[in-house]
């Protein structure tokens, strides 16, 4: 989804608000709320086992631009949460709204999903890869600087998971692995960027050979 | 499904929270005590002190510094420091001429046991802008100017691996013990943003 949420090399953001190593870290959250989004994402995940993570991460795309970017990180996950819990048919929104004592706003339907797409052969380390030059509407896990972009496969992992574009949606997957692709800045921004290289940890289905 | 504007909305973010805990506790999905134990383990067990013992444990034991730069996930899992988005753990090495930074520029992904959760500026909307393109001018923002021959190693965390940056020890170290040398391997070091220091 080409959401605002991808936020990879755009430009016009200011400088860094911190200084390393100048806070504590504690207390974790800093209002009384903040862990209930994690903390019934969890339920509604592992408990109730009534939507995954992915389909977290993509309700959270799906909310009004404006909204997003004006939202707090852990305002958006509650709402994340919340838009689930709703979709899924176990709260009204009605009923949120009622007890939030205002309008509670949810995130935006958009988007169908797609199968997972598990390259022919495997990718192996050392091998040059391209990132399909495609345009996908729902969930995707290949952020858009690299949409087209040659790279170099560092690693392929051991372990295999779903295809978020397909779980991301509700929709079964079978699982693979992914892959550590190295880029240079170069390739992605050219003269742009500082010189360096960026790895993005991506599944086979989004990858071809060179 | 609502779309109203965002400034058509009156309640708040915390009276947002509570409801949607409230309503999902009328309606009885609340296991007695789950939620306390979840926030227990987010504020305390998942710590940058786990990671701040991998690190050290890395420096000065060169067999599980190889454990940890094969198989993370193995390495973390003898301090019990695996679950919830930390279930497939590499380590980056740096070296004198590599720095690793990691960044999740599409949400907030960390490796929670190892690191604790991200802190407000890792997921700030500079920070996911602007490292994977500018990495070295943003490190020198944050106060870690790094030499020219370094290289600036971005790490998107976009699918399930989840990382902690194993940093160069510093010199002047050679005669810590591990315990000293937990107390200059801190979150921001474990992410990649700063170097541990001796000092």
């Amino acid at each position: 989804m080409d959401g605002i949420h991808d936020l990879g090399g755009l430009q016009g953001f200011g400088p860094m608000q911190h200084q390393a190593n100048s806070l504590s870290y504690t207390p974790v959250f800093h209002e009384d709320w903040e862990h209930l989004g994690y903390s019934l994402l969890f339920l509604g995940a592992a408990e109730l086992g009534l939507f995954n993570v992915d389909e977290l991460r993509h309700a959270i795309e799906r909310m009004e631009p404006r909204h997003y970017l004006t939202s707090s990180y852990y305002e958006r996950i509650v709402l994340g949460v919340a838009s689930l819990f709703v979709e899924k048919g176990a709260l009204s929104q009605e009923r949120l709204a009622q007890l939030a004592g205002g309008a509670y706003p949810l995130a935006l339907p958009l988007g169908p999903g797609r199968a997972a797409q598990a390259p022919a052969q495997p990718f192996e380390v050392g091998q040059q890869v391209r990132v399909r030059d495609e345009w996908v509407n729902g969930h995707i896990r290949a952020p858009g600087y690299v949409r087209g972009k040659q790279g170099r496969v560092l690693h392929r992992t051991t372990h295999q998971w779903p295809f978020p574009d397909a779980v991301g949606h509700g929709q079964p997957s079978a699982s693979e692995p992914t892959y550590h692709v190295q880029f240079t800045t170069e390739e992605l921004w050219g003269d742009a960027a500082d010189a360096g290289t960026v790895v993005v940890d991506l599944f086979g289905g989004y990858l071809v050979p060179a | 499904m609502s779309t109203s504007a965002p400034r058509a909305t009156p309640s708040t973010p915390a009276e947002r929270a509570r409801a949607l805990l409230q309503v999902m506790k009328n309606r009885a999905l609340v296991p007695d005590g789950y939620i306390e134990q979840l926030t227990q383990l987010m504020e305390h067990q998942w710590n940058p002190q786990n990671g701040a013992r991998v690190v050290a444990k890395a420096w000065t034991d060169p067999a599980f510094r190889e454990l940890l730069l094969r198989d993370g996930t193995a390495a973390c899992a003898q301090f019990g420091y695996t679950g919830p988005q930390g279930e497939y753990i590499v380590a980056l090495e740096d070296t004198p001429t590599l720095k690793n930074v990691i960044v999740c520029s599409l949400c907030s992904c960390t490796n929670w046991p190892v690191l604790g959760l991200p802190p407000e500026w890792y997921k700030g909307f500079e920070f996911r802008a602007r490292l994977v393109r500018e990495g070295r001018t943003v490190l020198r923002e944050l106060g870690t100017e790094l030499p020219a021959e370094v290289q600036v190693k971005v790490w998107d965390t976009t699918a399930e691996t989840r990382y902690l940056v194993l940093p160069v020890r510093p010199a002047g170290t050679e005669h810590w013990s591990e315990e000293e040398l937990q107390k200059c391997v801190t979150k921001d070091v474990l992410i990649g943003v700063a170097l541990p220091s001796a000092g």
